[in-house]
């Protein structure tokens, strides 16, 4: 098969927020991503698409550098943030995950109260005072269209919630530690029409504040809610561009084959 | 019918039995110890146990102070233990995981945890009670708090490996250091069976007699200090169901179910919270 990664870094228009340039992953000597070259737009949405195991989730655990929990995975290349590179060893992954949040497919509440589960993130990088936190675990939990039906419980374990709201509760919790790109790994895989139906609008809403990335198995789902499609098969990065684009005149048969339903 | 059907079919019925049969040989010892124990406990129970301190031979008397000295000793034992042991299991679970040092030290672990007490006990000997020329309390401490370490240590990894991978990267994937991750969201996840694991070991403490044979001994008069020889019910126990006098009897009897019952209520809140934790992540 033939390598288009390098042709498909189109330039997407908008102002870029991340760059991955010639990026290379490794899960001990497995090759996972193929020279990855593409563009994060600013204060839109970017899906990554393709069959099950063609390193989505790879490739949007490098953004934050959550491979680094594990000794045998590596990756190289670059991946710029505004121009920085936040591959190189000086970086500080620490402010890294703090301008770029992550939701991940199954809800993952930590195992305390509704509010603590927003405020942990936040006492990380800010000293509030408890009014203050008050406001700030309010304003997350409005941001991810969940306040109302959780703000007479917030003393209430965060696991008490039904998955579609636990979700959402992860996607205030990210929210709430203000970061500038939220990554979102298949997030409403789990959930039923209507939470997903939610988690959809939620995306379409947090777009004008946050530059977001979001891995779907959904085709519809990426259809509606992104701006930038990324196709990709067997870690190589096949097709990127406009979603309109893509979905309606895909210039890779591969890709074609992928949307229509044929494989994957 | 298919001969091979009625095969399984026998086999089945006969591994069945044996099993069950099994099963009740082994039941009915443990229910045989613990009905003696309650029952001879129960004739020899009386509220002055509480109050009177061991007797001189021959004598009336109670436990008191041997109650007491098992408390500070086995609390004592609690206090040192579980901080090393939590420490100890969170290094494993948390940061040795794919170390080799971290099998070693598993490995190491699982040998002391089937180590007979009383060489826990010669060597708090060798290490505290010769060198400080007597007995004491504090030496009795330490050698229950090695006991009781390697308990801690296998449960506080066991739990905290229980939860998820998931919860982990959440917590980093919002920038929390480590040391933050691990005290604010693994061990929230993994409280209940971490205090689970800590209550089965001061349960197994709660009745050792050999480590203290040769630490603590035995002290007839009432003391709460830590550097002087101290009573505890399982030496008073050792030594008085040895004696020849029958008021001595009925107060190891009384002393045994005691700490049968003491072990029992432990051993069935720690279930409970067991049940509990393999629930919240399972
Ligand atoms: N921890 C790991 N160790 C080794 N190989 C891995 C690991 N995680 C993923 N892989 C491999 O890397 C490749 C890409 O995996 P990845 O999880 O990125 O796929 P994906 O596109 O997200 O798939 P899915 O849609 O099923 O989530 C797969 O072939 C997978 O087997
Ligand atoms: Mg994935």
């Amino acid at each position: 098969m033939m390598n288009l990664s390098q042709d498909v870094a189109v330039d997407t228009g908008a102002m870029s927020k991340i760059q991955v340039r010639d990026l290379n992953f490794y899960y001990g000597k497995y090759h996972a991503l193929k020279d990855i070259n593409l563009s994060i737009a600013a204060n839109k949405v970017t899906a990554f698409i393709g069959p099950s195991g063609c390193g989505k989730s790879t490739l949007l655990r490098t953004f934050n550098r959550m491979y680094e929990l594990y000794p045998d995975q590596r990756a190289t290349g670059d991946i710029l943030l505004d121009g920085e590179n936040v591959l190189s060893p000086r970086a500080d992954v620490y402010r890294l995950r703090a301008r770029v949040g992550m939701v991940f497919q199954k809800p993952t509440p930590f195992p305390m109260t509704i509010y603590e589960n927003i405020a942990y993130g936040v006492q990380l990088y800010e000293k509030l005072r408890r009014s203050d936190m008050d406001d700030r675990v309010e304003w997350a939990l409005q941001q991810a269209a969940l306040w109302d039906e959780v703000k007479g419980k917030l003393k209430q374990s965060g696991m008490s919630l039904s998955g579609g709201q636990q979700q959402r509760l992860c996607i205030a919790r990210a929210i709430a530690v203000k970061p500038e790109v939220v990554l979102l790994d298949e997030p409403a895989s789990a959930l039923d029409p209507i939470s997903t139906l939610k988690i959809e609008e939620l995306i379409y809403e947090l777009k004008r504040n946050y530059t977001i990335v979001i891995v779907t198995h959904n085709m519809q789902q990426a259809a509606r809610v992104s701006d930038f499609t990324a196709f990709m098969y067997l870690g190589d990065l096949i097709e990127f561009g406009d979603t309109n684009a893509i979905f309606t005149n895909p210039s890779n048969k591969q890709t074609e084959d992928y949307i229509t339903g044929r494989y994957g | 019918m298919d001969w091979r059907y009625f095969r399984r079919r026998a086999t089945n019925v006969f591994n069945l039995t044996g099993s069950v049969l099994a099963t009740l040989f082994g039941l009915s010892w443990l229910f045989w110890i613990l009905w003696t124990t309650f029952a001879y406990g129960v004739s020899a129970f009386d509220w002055s146990i509480f109050t009177q301190n061991t007797p001189a031979p021959g004598n009336d008397g109670g436990l008191a102070n041997a109650i007491v000295g098992s408390v500070i000793m086995v609390s004592f034992a609690t206090l040192i233990g579980t901080p090393i042991g939590i420490l100890a299991g969170t290094y494993l679970a948390e940061y040795g995981r794919t170390r080799p040092i971290a099998s070693v030290i598993r490995f190491l672990n699982d040998i002391l945890l089937s180590a007979p007490s009383i060489i826990v006990g010669l060597f708090v000997y060798e290490l505290i009670v010769l060198r400080v020329g007597h007995f004491s309390a504090w030496a009795g401490a330490v050698a229950l708090a090695i006991i009781m370490l390697p308990v801690v240590i296998r449960t506080t990894e066991e739990m905290l490996r229980l939860v998820p991978n998931t919860l982990r990267e959440a917590a980093l994937a919002l920038g929390a250091p480590h040391w933050k991750m691990i005290t604010l969201v693994a061990y929230r996840a993994a409280l209940s069976g971490v205090i689970t694991g800590i209550l089965l070991a001061v349960a197994r403490i709660a009745g050792e007699t050999a480590p203290l044979l040769f630490t603590a001994l035995n002290n007839q008069f009432w003391s709460t200090n830590l550097s002087q020889p101290m009573a505890n019910l399982p030496v008073v126990i050792f030594q008085f169901a040895m004696s020849p006098y029958e008021s001595w009897h009925a107060l190891a009897w009384a002393g045994s179910l005691l700490i049968t019952l003491s072990v029992l209520a432990l051993s069935i809140i720690a279930r409970t919270l067991l049940r509990k934790a393999r629930m919240e992540y399972s």
